[in-house]
């Protein structure tokens, strides 16, 4: 009996298991070098290994596997392009890209995760921080000893910060900071925040918050449909004592946040990538293995036209990823530029979701494949770091030169 | 220690496989390549743990051609300290297994490590070429190896049981499943096998004495049957009598 039980439960496992392939129809690899392969390969094994089996649970239940931070630090998901003497990888861009969208081939929320931790709390530690803060944060940061938080958002202030009004008062060895930042990826488990908040000049100053600073909470956000095994919450501060050490001294405008944005959009235009050839995948496989009218379901030409139509998307969206990785390897990749790319993929992500998810018909809609939980989760993809609407008003004004938003 | 490890490229298993010229060559086109998993998985890990916990180094050996190097690097990025290709292509065990040996002779390492077989030719004969060639022992399909100073005690995987033996080192050994537990390499090791060596040699001249003739593929799979969940006799039976399972 126990010889039957074991091969019964090899062939549930089995059903379950995450068979993704990666899909490269212009034979973009040839393009990459030996490390990206690598590093494509060594997360796509740990996602395999770590992700994939529990990932529709914690979603189901929104639960974040906060166990997975020290599993994304060991293989090196926390700011891989930063130099390793600060916790860094010492990879390059398209090197970042690359693991996030193996990240987010597994789930946008996981993907989430790594690109908070490396481009909106280690890289503005690292850009604009002093050697002291770099050695005390960046290590711990690295190794996921520490999880970092950013707060740019406010309720009353989302594609416009600069309207912010958070702000840092005066007060000897010290700045009184008060005020709340809102959808924060991570808050509810940080143990450090990058907030970003005007000082009496009215300049936007970054601060490192501590958990158990004086008057500092975090709540966390419930009933979110997306990102379910992400955790999100408030900041809140409420007249905190942040030591003028904790300030990073090398920035006093909304340029800091910007830049880290830029950082962790780009990283995103390679995530929805992964989040999209999931699906892709996914559907690829299920139109071969469906019979309907005693014929597989990829036998259809509309089922080839989405299919088809899929994977033309995939592959424009991987062109644009690899150019701009080439153009960010040499730091030329231009706001405006990254701004193009993440709108794009976000898009053709969710798009290439919802034609996945017809392909399964009834089953599509369940747990038992990715695609809903890929599909709610670039809900927040396409609104996180910038709306749809406010990159494609940023493409537009570098294009005419004039500014809508003013 | 001084240990060498084996490691070949194969077919990914999601590779669809096929043959051309007239079936006597396998069709690399649109294949994608991985190490052999019992190389990597538990030859290669084992010889880590080995290195870690009484110090000495681990080579990689791969005979092939220069694609075979993201291969190679990832060994290394998995920790193997250095890396030696040799430069030919061939499926023939023997003349693999000559070539690793002629490195081996040279090099006197106290344990060959090999898997118990690559996942596309399942020969399981490389180890045993080298062994001959090496005039070493031979220990197959090993499922556990413990070292104290020179000599090795290593259970493997027998029919229906197992076998516990003793060795003393030189001695050459193929991994299989329990030997060690799975690595991925991490960013950080990615990075630092950019800079381990990785020697290329040039293969000795060898007459090989097989050819493959013909492959084929076998015969398509039939269709899944699907029983009532309650059913526990007829799932046994064609378990039994018809997918010969148990
Ligand atoms: C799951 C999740 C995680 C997040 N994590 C973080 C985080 O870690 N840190 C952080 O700081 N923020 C985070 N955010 C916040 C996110 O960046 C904001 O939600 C986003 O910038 C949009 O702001 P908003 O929600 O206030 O929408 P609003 O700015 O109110 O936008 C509402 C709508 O109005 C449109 N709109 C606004 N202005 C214009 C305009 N000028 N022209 C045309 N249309 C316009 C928008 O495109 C959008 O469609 C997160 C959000 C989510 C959902």
């Amino acid at each position: 009996m126990d010889v039957i039980n074991e091969k019964v439960n090899t062939i549930t496992s089995k059903a379950k298991e995450d068979r993704f392939q990666g899909h490269d129809y212009y034979q973009i690899d040839e393009l990459l070098q030996d490390e990206h392969l690598l590093a494509r390969e060594a997360v796509r094994e740990w996602v395999k290994s770590e992700v994939s089996p529990i990932i529709e649970q914690y979603a189901e239940k929104s639960k974040c596997p906060t166990h997975l931070f020290k599993g994304l630090a060991e293989i090196g998901a926390f700011g891989p392009s930063l130099p390793v003497e600060y916790g860094g990888g010492g990879m390059d861009e398209m090197a970042y890209g690359i693991i996030m969208q193996e990240l987010e081939r597994g789930d946008s929320g996981i993907r989430s995760m790594a690109s908070v931790q490396g481009s909106l709390v280690m890289y503005p530690i690292y850009k604009y921080g002093s050697e002291e803060q770099r050695r005390k944060y960046l290590p711990k940061l690295g190794s996921g000893e520490f999880i970092g938080c950013f707060g740019l958002t406010e309720p009353d202030h989302g594609s416009n910060p600069s309207g912010m009004t958070t702000n840092l008062k005066d007060d000897g060895d010290a700045y009184i900071l008060n005020g709340a930042k809102m959808w924060i990826t991570n808050s509810p488990v940080a143990d450090v925040a990058v907030v970003w908040a005007k000082d009496e000049e009215g300049k936007v100053r970054g601060v490192i918050v501590e958990r158990g600073m004086k008057g500092f909470s975090t709540p966390e956000i419930h009933g979110k449909w997306s990102l379910r095994a992400s955790v999100t919450g408030e900041l809140v501060f409420e007249d905190v004592r942040v030591p003028k050490y904790n300030v990073l001294p090398n920035i006093a405008s909304l340029r800091g946040p910007l830049s880290c944005l830029s950082k962790a959009r780009y990283g995103i235009s390679w995530g929805a990538i992964g989040a999209a050839m999931d699906c892709y995948d996914s559907a690829l496989r299920y139109s071969k293995e469906r019979i309907q009218f005693d014929r597989p379901i990829g036998q259809f030409q509309l089922t080839q036209k989405k299919l088809a139509e899929m994977i033309t998307e995939i592959t424009k969206a991987q062109l644009l990823a690899w150019r701009l990785g080439t153009l960010a390897n040499k730091g030329k990749a231009t706001p405006a530029q990254i701004s193009m790319a993440k709108r794009n993929n976000v898009e053709m992500a969710l798009k290439v979701a919802r034609e996945a998810r017809q392909i399964h018909g009834g089953m599509g809609i369940t747990s038992e494949y990715p695609i809903m939980r890929h599909m709610m989760n670039l809900e927040s993809v396409v609104t996180y770091e910038g709306t749809h609407d406010v990159h494609l008003l940023i493409t537009g004004m570098d294009i005419t030169g004039l500014n809508a938003f003013a | 220690m001084k240990i060498l490890v084996c490691i070949s490229q194969v077919p990914d298993t999601t590779a669809k496989i096929s043959f051309k010229e007239g079936n006597t060559v396998f069709n690399t086109d649109g294949v994608q390549f991985i190490m052999n998993p019992y190389d990597e998985w538990y030859a290669l890990v084992r010889a880590l743990e080995i290195k870690e916990s009484q110090g000495g180094s681990v080579t990689v050996i791969n005979v092939g051609p220069a694609e075979n190097e993201t291969v190679i690097r990832k060994a290394l990025a998995i920790g193997a300290d250095d890396a030696i290709r040799v430069n030919a292509v061939s499926s023939s065990a023997l003349f693999i297994a000559k070539q690793i040996a002629e490195v081996a002779k040279a090099a006197q390492y106290d344990i060959v490590f090999t898997g118990k077989e690559t996942i596309n030719f399942n020969r399981s004969e490389v180890g045993a070429m080298i062994a001959e060639y090496l005039d070493q022992p031979y220990i197959s399909y090993a499922t556990h190896l413990d070292l104290q100073g020179k000599t090795a005690t290593i259970v493997r995987e027998i029919e229906g049981g197992s076998e516990t033996l003793e060795v003393d080192t030189p001695f050459v050994i193929s991994a299989a499943k329990g030997l060690a537990e799975q690595r991925i390499p991490n960013m950080k090791g990615i990075m630092t096998a950019k800079k381990k060596t990785l020697k290329v040699v040039e293969p000795i001249a060898f007459d090989d004495i097989s050819f493959p003739v013909r492959y084929e593929l076998p015969p398509s799979k039939a269709g899944v049957k699907l029983l009532d969940a309650d059913n526990m006799e007829e799932l046994v039976r064609l378990l039994h009598e018809e997918a010969k399972a148990i």
